[in-house]
């Protein structure tokens, strides 16, 4: 499945990184603490939390993690944005909270 | 090869910016993956302890056919109980950087944990040194 597919099943809203979007997704990942994604989230992955400043962008490059999708409607700063942009990576949002949201997404990836 | 970079305290716009770019070293080196990773996610805490935590640091990086070695060297407030300060959980981050999703306690656990040997030496109200050994498989490559 590629990030495509679950921005258009999943009612995502593409915010930056389109150069991106053709990424395969190996799985999710949950968390707001960046050590704990750091060390435990894995390459392809995409993550879930509800962080929108520009480290996220660090750590998912870093961590090649396929796109992050942020919860609740909130707003990235700007930086944020044009970080994604550069370092290709999807920056996605969602109204949903991160418990629906997670859970949708396993639920379509379970399919496979 | 033997690089150097500094980082500046507080400066969170960077911090990831020496992994990222050892990130690539080390792939057009053909380094193992899995040992990259491990480096990458170790020297990533390390810059971000200098940021969150020091006045101002240098990462040194050498790397030759048996080992990756990271040395950061940082002015600032030191480390007073270097045990206490390794415990999964213990951290002296402030709000601010807490709220941003780091100082979790989870750093230098991250680093000891993706390092084959980390040695910590600090002088508190002077700094603290940090030595990262990854070593490199033979057959690496």
């Amino acid at each position: 499945m590629k990030i495509t597919d679950i921005t258009e099943k999943l009612d995502l809203k593409v915010l930056a990184g389109t150069d991106g979007l053709k990424t395969d997704i190996t799985g999710g990942y949950v968390s707001d603490l960046l050590s704990d994604v750091m060390g435990n989230a894995r390459e392809g992955q995409v993550w879930i939390t509800l962080q929108t400043h520009q480290n996220t962008i660090a750590v998912a490059s870093l961590k090649d993690l396929a796109a992050i999708i942020i919860v609740k409607g909130a707003k990235p700063e700007s930086d944020t944005i044009s970080k994604a942009n550069s370092e290709n990576i999807p920056l996605l949002s969602t109204t949903l909270d991160t418990f629906t949201i997670a859970g949708l997404l396993f639920e379509l990836l379970k399919m496979e | 090869m033997q690089f150097r970079h500094k980082i500046a305290g507080g400066d969170f716009a960077n911090a990831g910016k020496v992994a990222s770019s050892v990130k690539k070293i080390l792939r057009q080196l053909n380094i193992d993956h899995t040992i990259s990773k491990r480096v990458v996610i170790a020297l990533y805490e390390g810059e971000v302890n200098v940021v969150a935590h020091a006045y101002s640091g240098i990462v040194e990086v050498e790397i030759d056919e048996s080992r990756i070695r990271i040395t950061l060297t940082e002015k600032g407030p030191g480390i007073e109980d270097i045990e206490k300060a390794m415990e999964e959980g213990y951290s002296t981050a402030t709000p601010q950087v807490r709220e941003m999703g780091f100082g979790a306690g989870m750093g230098l656990s991250n680093m000891k944990r993706n390092s084959d040997s980390m040695k910590i030496t600090s002088t508190p109200g002077e700094g603290t040194v940090v030595e990262l050994i990854n070593n490199i498989r033979a057959n690496a490559g």
